[in-house]
């Protein structure tokens, strides 16, 4: 609770004290911390393991880009793993974990892995893991996936909401540092509609981290100020805690916004994150820049971080990360941090400097032409070893070191559409290159303009170009003085000593050595090396190591850096949480139901639901004393059968068709003709792919002249309304045909059973005797001077009717047909049901209609008119459809009537050995018949019109199923139809 | 992407459904074009890296089918057409 690194100055609110724990352990903080940076005051180095040999870490940056110090954040079901301490935000009452561990962070039993490194090279997975095959299910993979990964799952519902919003902008600042504000400023005075994000808590970018002054005063001030003065410009929204994660199509940026994470608990209605879409006519990446490290042996060890970041823990944070610290650069840039820890009164004890030439820092140890060799100090740093420009090798004893081998512009966002960064000797880094999203450039670091005078000029030429393009007037402001230094920079990558590794990319422990080891493998293309070595990958995606590692591949293969070039950048920038990315869509929410009108009686029945596509559907209705699902289906068939039974069939997609064209393009979109059809007939349709396979089947009416009602199937009825609109207005445009869904306009119930039109007439105003209302009858009639629709149409092979009537009557009508139906003991009926008695009767539906089958498989092929032109016709003829052993739809019955059938069996010939050669094709559809005492199926058989009598086998492998079968024809009821024409 | 609709002007691609190469507009006559021919209309597409016509149906929207000439390496949208109006102007009747 000390806080002995804690030094003076900082953008920290000393007057409050915020309490947390890490592992366990309570610390103080102060608001203005992240939780690295207040474990650093407190004197805690340690922070982390690495993934693969479970060495001990620290923090390597003070931003987004770290790659080391992750960590599990809360407790119970918030628990949330991998957050980068360093952009943590604290608050009171944090509680923080170590992860990759076991059982401690200072003690690891895994880190035996470190000491085994010569296994776990370059491509160890590759190499390792190939034998024997079964293995790898059962014992390599458990292995490694207990070994591997990161942060641990709460396993529990996250209590917390996510939205997503959308927002609409002249220019988008992606980055509130010296050239996104100049920027902003700019923009925001011409009255463009601005939005400037920043995926930081406080806006100023480097100006928070930095000495410098900006206008004569204190960077931060200015910045500040700046953000004050957008802030009251009713046309600039300033986004903080804002993460632009990518440039998409058409200007289109998506953005996550932490709402609340830097707080216990969202506030009331709150959401923890938004992800917002964002429409910008034009972007500005001011992202600024990350710096990147050199590699030298044993670099990875707690205490050791990149120069620039030690600068933002001493001046933002008012941090010192040891007592006594040293510098390892080949730029300018490290040596400020050197003049800044100095001035805070923090012991350098030398600055090791690659570079031979330049001036000497006063009264600093400035070690020119010197190398950093090696670093002591398992769980945090205790030494250094220089090797000075003689050769000579010294160690010294620090507890921090900043190293810094240059900045790396942060070209991500404009590279995200396959653009390719340039090289830059100048400054040693990739910039922007060309071909990147459109209507976006870049300013300041990002661009590859270093200096802060630089950064403001950028950023504010920048703004002035985007508002030129739109036609927005604005005038140039001053701006204001800031240092313009060069940049000044030998490249140095890694230092070559001795036989230790040397890390370059410290998440995924990819080394010096995994590069030379993946280029004397040939793994020499920065995507193989990439994939070889797994450089760059994983949530910190390589934003310090990468270029180290390709520049590293460049030397041993002779290539230059541009040469070698990068990998594909994409998004996002950083890791997105997955309840970001799902938003409000998660449970009901994801997936809505749709409800059928008799839900609601259903439901007080206490029905038993089924999802049938977006819809919720009446699977069967259990009477009090049934506890079995086949005794309530069986009941509600048998009744049907012998009486009447009433079904909900509204899910049906139904679509009317008008127009004086409607009757040619029902010729058109059915395979079977309907122009003929009379007024006030209906006809089975079968509708055809233009491939020739069968894609949906239905009944459809003529009402009228010029009107037609189609039906779909539940399942297509959004597919094929798409289809029909289609072949209206792209392939035949002159015809005169109107389309308009009705699916949900009308409520629509199937009344089945020799009594069906007895209860039918109760209801109905109009005679519906068999002479007024014949079978395959259709039309308007009404019920009590309500408009309703009628239909004698069978799916069950009874005498059967569907009646229609508008939505918002479909409660009331179930209520009617239950009331009326109770002296001819009328069942409601569900899906189980239904289904028991197409089979029964040979129809096919989802299972045969599987997209896969022909009208031919289907024993429909005499539908098929070759008179006229239909969608599918030409191709149904092709010869490979038309083989005469080919599937067709039979049916099957087990010879042992009490043996059951197992759907997806396949049918094999008595004594075939189960293998491919003998599958004589599938059960599709099974159900248990009650009125023959005995499961049925239907099935596509190779020749199975030929087959008919035969006995097969059914056999199902992953089941361990075998039924000996009689190959019947697929009408098992009234095969002549008789009790449908009743 | 944004679908600059010809009716509704700008449309978030995310209210249409993608259909495919705009030649699929080009069918052939079921009573005088055989296999040979539909086989080609069916399957043959050109899969050019550069400017490419194809259907988008704008489902959550006034269910016009429309002809989209889209960049396929840049995503650039050069032009957007009622797809009835193109298959007029393409000779198709009833």
């Amino acid at each position: 609770m000390t806080q002995q690194n804690r030094i003076s100055g900082g953008q920290i609110d000393r007057s409050r004290t915020l309490r947390f724990t890490f592992d366990g352990v309570a610390y103080a903080g102060h608001p203005g911390d992240t939780l690295a940076s207040a474990l650093l005051a407190n004197g805690v180095r340690l922070m982390g393991r690495s993934f693969k040999y479970h060495r001990p870490r620290g923090p390597l940056s003070a931003g987004s880009e770290e790659p080391n110090a992750l960590v599990e954040l809360r407790a119970g079901a918030r628990q949330e793993p991998n957050t980068r301490a360093t952009v943590a935000e604290l608050f009171d009452g944090l509680e923080a974990r170590s992860q990759n561990r076991w059982p401690s962070l200072a003690f690891d039993a895994l880190a035996i892995n470190d000491r085994l490194n010569t296994f776990f090279t370059a491509g160890f997975y590759y190499k390792t893991f190939m034998w024997p095959a079964s293995f790898w299910e059962k014992v390599y993979e458990p292995i490694i996936r207990r070994a591997a990964g990161l942060g641990s799952l709460s396993r529990q519902e996250d209590p917390d909401s996510y939205d997503k919003g959308f927002l609409h902008c002249d220019l988008i600042v992606i980055g509130a540092g010296p050239a996104g504000l100049m920027a902003a400023l700019a923009a925001g005075r011409a009255g463009a509609r601005v939005i400037l994000a920043d995926e930081d808590f406080r806006p100023g970018g480097r100006l928070n981290a930095e000495t410098l002054t900006v206008g004569g005063k204190p960077g931060a001030e200015w910045a500040a100020e700046a953000a004050a003065e957008l802030s009251a410009m009713p046309n600039v929204r300033i986004m903080l805690r804002t993460t632009v994660i990518g440039a998409f199509d058409h200007g289109i940026y998506g953005a996550v916004e932490r709402v609340s994470d830097h707080l216990p608990v969202p506030p009331e209605g709150k959401p923890r994150q938004t992800l917002w879409r964002i429409y910008a006519r034009r972007a500005l990446l001011a992202g600024g820049a990350t710096e990147r490290p050199i590699a030298f042996e044993n670099n990875d060890r707690p205490g050791i971080m990149l120069a620039g970041a030690m600068r933002t823990y001493a001046n933002r944070y008012a941090v010192r990360v040891g007592e006594s610290c040293a510098i390892f650069t080949n730029n300018d840039d490290g040596l400020r941090t050197a003049t800044d820890l100095q001035a805070k009164g923090v012991d350098v004890v030398a600055v090791i400097d690659a570079r031979s030439e330049g001036a000497l820092l006063p009264g600093i140890r400035h070690l020119k032409g010197a190398d950093v060799i090696d670093a002591d100090g398992r769980l945090g740093l205790r030494s250094i070893t220089i090797r000075h420009a003689g050769g000579r090798t010294e160690t010294v004893p620090v507890t921090a070191l900043g190293v810094s081998g240059g900045w790396n512009p942060n070209v991500n966002i404009a590279s995200h559409h396959r653009a390719r960064p340039v090289w830059n000797e100048g400054i040693q880094a990739f910039v922007p290159g060309e071909g990147g999203p459109p209507g976006l450039s870049a300013a300041g670091a990002a661009a590859g303009v270093m200096s802060t005078h630089g950064a403001l000029t950028s950023g504010q030429q920048a703004a002035m170009a985007a508002l030129g393009d739109l036609g927005i007037r604005a005038s140039a402001g001053t701006v204001p003085d800031a240092e313009d230094a060069p940049v000044s920079i030998t490249p140095k990558w890694y230092v070559n000593s001795g036989k230790g590794r040397a890390w370059i990319d410290p998440q995924n422990d990819v080394t010096v050595k995994d590069i030379k080891l993946a280029h004397k493998e040939n793994f020499t293309s920065v995507e193989h090396m990439k994939r070889y070595t797994t450089l760059g990958m994983a949530t910190d995606q390589g934003k310090t190591g990468n270029v180290l590692g390709l520049a590293i591949m460049a030397g041993l293969t002779g290539q230059t850096i541009p040469e070698t070039g990068t990998t594909v950048y994409r998004p996002p920038y950083t890791p997105v949480a997955m309840g970001a990315l799902a938003g409000r869509s998660r449970g009901k929410e994801f997936k809505p139901f749709r409800l059928t009108p008799s839900h609601k009686w259903a439901e007080e029945q206490g029905a038993v639901f089924v999802e049938v596509g977006m819809w919720l559907r009446t699977q069967w209705l259990p009477k009090p004393g049934e506890t079995h699902w086949r005794q309530s289906v069986d009941r509600e068939v048998l009744a049907t059968r012998k009486s009447v039974g009433i079904c909900d069939v509204t899910t049906l997609g139904k679509i009317d068709i008008q127009g004086t064209d409607a009757g040619a393009f029902l010729d058109r979109v059915y395979c079977n003709t309907f122009s003929t059809l009379a007024v006030g007939r209906c006809r089975y349709g079968l509708m055809l792919r233009e491939d020739g396979m069968v894609f949906d089947d239905g009944t459809t009416a003529r009402m009228g002249e010029n009107e037609y009602v189609m039906t779909t199937t539940t399942a297509n009825a959004v597919t094929v309304f798409r289809h029909l609109e289609y072949c209206r207005q792209v392939l035949w445009p002159e015809m005169d045909v109107q389309l308009i869904s009705t699916t949900e306009a009308w409520a629509q119930f199937s009344v089945a059973g020799p009594n069906a039109r007895r209860l039918l007439q109760k209801v109905v105003d109009q005679d519906i005797s068999d002479a007024a209302f014949p079978y395959m009858a259709a039309g308007s009639i009404t019920i009590g001077g309500l408009r309703a629709r009628l239909f004698r149409i069978s799916f069950s092979g009874e005498l059967a009717y569907e009646i229609a009537v508008p939505t918002r009557y479909g409660d009331a009508l179930i209520r009617r047909l239950v009331e009326e139906g109770r002296e001819f003991d009328a069942v409601v009926y569900g899906t189980e049901a239904l289904g028991v008695m197409r089979v029964e009767k040979g129809h096919v539906a989802g299972n045969e209609l599987n997209g896969q089958s022909t009208a031919l498989n289907m024993g429909l092929g005499k539908m098929v008119s070759k008179k006229k032109d239909s969608i599918g016709m030409v191709l149904s003829q092709r010869e490979g459809m038309n083989d005469p052993d080919g599937y067709r739809l039979v049916g099957v019955k087990p010879v042992d009537p009490t043996a059951t059938l197992t759907a997806g069996s396949h049918f094999l010939e008595i004594g075939a050995a189960p293998v491919i050669a003998n599958d004589g094709g599938w059960l599709t559809s099974k159900v248990h018949s009650p009125h023959l005492g005995c499961d049925i199926a239907l099935g596509y058989l190779k020749a199975g019109d030929q087959k008919i009598g035969r006995r097969m086998r059914a056999v199902n492998l992953l089941a361990g199923t075998e039924t000996e079968v009689e190959i019947v024809s697929p009408h098992f009821f009234d095969p002549e139809g008789e009790r449908l024409r009743g | 992407m944004i679908i600059h609709h010809p009716i509704l002007g700008p449309r978030d691609s995310q209210e249409f459904v993608y259909l495919g190469d705009a030649s699929l507009m080009n069918r052939p006559d079921g009573l005088t074009a055989g296999i040979e021919a539909f086989h080609d209309y069916l399957y043959n597409r050109d899969n050019p890296a550069g400017e490419h016509r194809e259907l988008w149906y704008h489902e959550q929207g006034d269910r016009s089918w429309l002809v989209v000439t889209r960049n396929t390496v840049t995503h650039e949208i050069v032009r957007v057409e009622l797809a009835r109006d193109v298959a007029k102007a393409a000779g198709r009747t009833k």
